[in-house]
């Protein structure tokens, strides 16, 4: 076997990652998972399809990690920093504190010296991005209070890397017997305050020249309308600051980190954001097939009991940390509960900064393979424990068991059920109360489910898609169910069981574009409301009036124009079965505005109103009058 | 047998306690094609094509509705603006609606004695719907004397059933031919007509 042949590691990486990722996702354990997966089987450790050489290509996949920043730095938008600055401030800042404090701590009592003890405390206080992000949108609680807490607490975290990636060799330099790697550098022999300036420094040319000369670059090359010449820069930049970074001793990652921040506000971020993130995800799968290829399991087999004892040991207090801040920040029980185990193992930055560590002599060999076995493991715990929460700990504490005294006596005879409160649901319920109609509402967000109880709203907390919360709901006295969730997927889940179960029931449901209205339409339901539509007329309404056109004519418009929307959409819906299989989604979108416009074009009645047009009559009066008038002096007098 | 059409229009039927009772058992009379316009178009949106459509496969066109400011609730306006369109009701090539039947069921407040020269209104009910009569000239339809059933305000259910199954007789009798639209031309009002006939 050609062991080091490009195309044979290429061959085995890719092979590993197609096989296993796919199963991880379906087995629910995420992306991250099945590439750490993937990474210990071809691993020494295990198949041995590759050796030592997995930590050159980790070296290399690590400049993933400095994309990944670099996207990083881009999304923060400064006006969502502001909006949600209390949030990461205060809950994020308390918890990467708290937790470096308390594990770092507990390093120095077990006799690590106070650098490793700080830098150790400092990695482990992270959770994992990728991870957390992941399960909480597809259980779809990204929107409620834990998820969005769980977001401030990330980016809080994102941010601090940077700092921290600053502050680390400031550690080493404290133990420069062990160290040897950052000596390599002019930087590396300067001495520590001075190392610090060249930070500053460096932090200065960098904003300076995001402001003054990249924008103007991108400017000039866009200008060439050449996409691969756009995607090549984009390439450029990052690896020219990576470069830059490496030859004054600085972070990669910390120099693209703000190369971001400062292109965020740039016309050119969303360009620079899909460029990148192609290159980003493959050497992020990379560089965690390569950690899990690294993992020691001879370290592992060797002490078992140590290694769960640290790894529980290490959940146990990051999620106590979390749950006591969920408790000052008064965070409701149950959303606090999944906002503790959401975050409670430890994320791929400590990837990064365990090689870094070692690099810099913070950490010995055996130590860091120890913890990388360990921050591995508690990922590898996360859905699992998020299960368990889901399963075991929320029915017993949880909003949902509050509710059993009610659920006893059968009051539940509202005609109209409601699954999803958000704001497009509630304006439904608003309605609807207003006018005096019974509304039972169910929601997966138990803050937003406890207010509305304490308002007198019926209200249960949980799983619309479970039978038994249905039934208890009322399901089966009810007339309408009106689905109204964001994610397309659960409403169409939800439309599947009620036809199923409570086939009397009639169905509205919420839509976000012409795609699921298609799909929601082949599986039968008559009524699809598209949320955007109604506001997207108004607004035309209202652009029409601004242009001189008369209000009644523009509103008459606008309602003819939907009806014949609607009828368009159920024609194309037929029709859109065969096309699927032909076009890719983008294509298709295409060819579906095309459809769309021909359509408008063929309907020439769209602007009509004969009766209050008295073209035809004056034809037919001026026609009696023999004598055929001349264009300026119309004969017809009455 | 002559198709009824009967286009009802009633902004307020939930609290219409007379028109309620009246309508209870008209919707199922076999011939009859029962539209609630304010339940039909509620943003009067009036279907034209589809209106016009119902239009010529009925005989006998039913416009009832309550007598507000001595006129129809403009949803009635609305249709015979938009639905009435010239060159296919009325025009020289208008001639879709040339032999059908109009006929107008009213309820009014106020009692008969008021709707005369020396009463609270002045004018008569047929007066106040000369618009209505000319229209369905124009159209080239024939003008049914209306039903009115007045001074509902002070109406006892007794009177209310007599208005009620009178009108359920007509709409039965015209659909299944006994009544000839033809028979009741000469009165001025249908209430005439049925006094006629049950005098005898």
């Amino acid at each position: 076997m050609h062991h080091d042949s490009f195309f044979y590691l290429a061959l085995v990486y890719l092979t590993a990652a197609v096989i296993a990722v796919p199963i991880a996702k379906r087995l629910g354990l995420g992306s991250v998972l099945g590439y750490l997966m993937a990474g210990m089987l071809i691993g020494p450790h295990l198949l041995g399809l590759i050796g030592e050489e997995g930590q050159d290509v980790m070296h290399f996949a690590e400049f993933g990690v400095v994309m990944m920043l670099f996207v990083i730095g881009l999304e923060l938008e400064p006006s969502l920093l502001w909006r949600m600055r209390s949030a990461i401030l205060g809950l994020g800042g308390l918890q990467v504190a708290g937790t470096a404090i308390i594990i770092g701590g507990l390093a120095f009592l077990a006799g690590l010296s106070w650098q490793a003890s700080a830098a150790l405390g400092m990695i482990l206080s992270l959770s994992s991005t990728a991870i957390v992000l992941q399960t909480l949108n597809e259980k779809g609680l990204i929107k409620t209070t834990s998820g969005q807490s769980s977001f401030a607490v990330l980016l809080f975290q994102d941010i601090a890397v940077i700092p921290m990636l600053a502050i680390f060799p400031l550690l080493a330099i404290q133990t420069a017997g062990t160290d040897s790697a950052s000596s390599q550098t002019w930087v590396g022999s300067l001495p520590a305050w001075l190392q610090t300036v060249v930070v500053l420094g460096a932090v200065g040319l960098i904003i300076a020249g995001g402001r003054f000369i990249i924008r103007p670059a991108f400017r000039f090359i866009a200008q060439t309308r050449l996409l691969e010449l756009f995607t090549a820069a984009a390439l450029l930049l990052v690896i020219a600051i990576a470069v830059l970074m490496t030859t004054v001793g600085l972070s990669p990652a910390l120099g693209t980190f703000l190369a971001g921040v400062v292109l965020a506000n740039s016309e050119y971020r969303h360009e620079l954001i899909s460029d990148i993130e192609p290159f980003k995800g493959l050497l992020l799968g990379l560089f965690f097939i390569s950690v899990g290829a690294s993992i020691n399991f001879s370290l592992i087999v060797a002490d078992p009991g140590s290694i769960l004892i640290l790894v529980l040991g290490l959940m146990l207090v990051k999620g106590l940390v979390l749950f006591v801040l969920g408790k000052v920040y008064k965070i409701g029980t149950d959303q606090n509960l999944i906002f503790s185990f959401a975050l409670s193992q430890v994320g791929e930055f400590a990837f990064v900064l365990f090689s870094f560590a070692l690099q810099n002599g913070i950490f010995d060999a055996e130590l860091t393979g120890k913890m990388v076995a360990v921050v591995a493991l508690s990922m590898a715990m996360t859905p699992l424990i998020m299960t368990l929460n889901e399963k075991v700990l929320l029915p017993k504490f949880g909003t949902e068991k509050t509710n059993d005294r009610e659920a006893d006596e059968i009051q539940e005879d509202n005609p109209v059920i409601i699954a999803g409160f958000d704001r497009f649901g509630n304006t439904v319920g608003r309605l609807l109360k207003a006018n005096g109609i019974g509304t039972t509402v169910l929601d997966n967000d138990s803050d937003r489910v406890d207010t509305l109880r304490k308002l007198g709203l019926k209200v249960y907390y949980g799983d619309a898609t479970r039978h038994e919360l249905l039934h208890a709901a009322g399901a089966d006295k009810a007339k309408l169910m009106i689905i109204a969730y964001e994610e397309s997927e659960k409403n169409e889940n939800l439309v599947h069981l009620v036809k199923k179960h409570f086939p009397h029931l009639q169905i509205l449901v919420r839509t976000s574009d012409r795609t699921e209205s298609y799909r929601l339409i082949e599986q039968g339901v008559d009524h699809v409301y598209r949320e955007t539509l109604d506001t997207a007329l108004r607004m035309g309404v209202d652009a029409m009036r601004m242009l001189g056109i008369r209000g009644f004519h523009a509103q008459r418009a606008a309602n003819m124009f939907r009806k014949h929307d609607e009828t368009v959409l159920k024609n194309l819906s037929a029709v859109r079965k065969d096309k699927k299989v032909y076009f890719s989604m983008a294509k298709s979108a295409i060819a579906e505005l095309e459809d769309l416009i021909q359509a408008d074009m063929a309907d020439t009645d769209l602007e009509r109103d004969a009766g209050w047009d008295s073209d035809s009559l004056r034809e037919e009066v001026l026609a009696r009058f023999q004598t055929p008038p001349k264009p300026e002096e119309p004969k017809v007098t009455s | 047998m002559p198709r009824i059409l009967i286009l009802f229009a009633h902004p307020r039927l939930e609290k219409s306690r007379i028109n309620l009772q009246l309508i209870k058992d008209i919707t199922t009379i076999p011939g009859v094609t029962f539209r609630d316009l304010y339940e039909e178009y509620p943003d009067f949106d009036v279907d034209i094509k589809a209106e016009q459509q119902l239009l010529l496969e009925h005989d006998v066109i039913v416009f009832h509705h309550p007598f507000y400011w001595y006129s129809a609730p403009p949803l009635i306006k609305q249709w015979i603006d938009l639905v009435l369109a010239h060159g296919w009701a009325y025009g020289s090539a208008g001639r879709m609606l040339e032999g059908k039947f109009w006929l107008q069921i009213i309820t009014s407040g106020g009692p008969e004695s008021s709707y005369q020269a020396t009463g609270g209104a002045r004018f008569t009910i047929r007066e106040y719907l000369i618009p209505f009569e000319q229209t369905a000239r124009l159209c080239k339809m024939t003008f049914l004397p209306p039903l009115a059933i007045q001074g509902t305000h002070r109406m006892t259910s007794e009177e209310l059933g007599i208005h009620s199954r009178r009108y359920q007789k007509l709409i039965s009798g015209l659909a299944d031919g006994s009544i000839r639209s033809e028979e009741l031309t000469p009165f001025s009002y249908t209430k005439d007509y049925f006094e006629s006939v049950e005098g005898k």
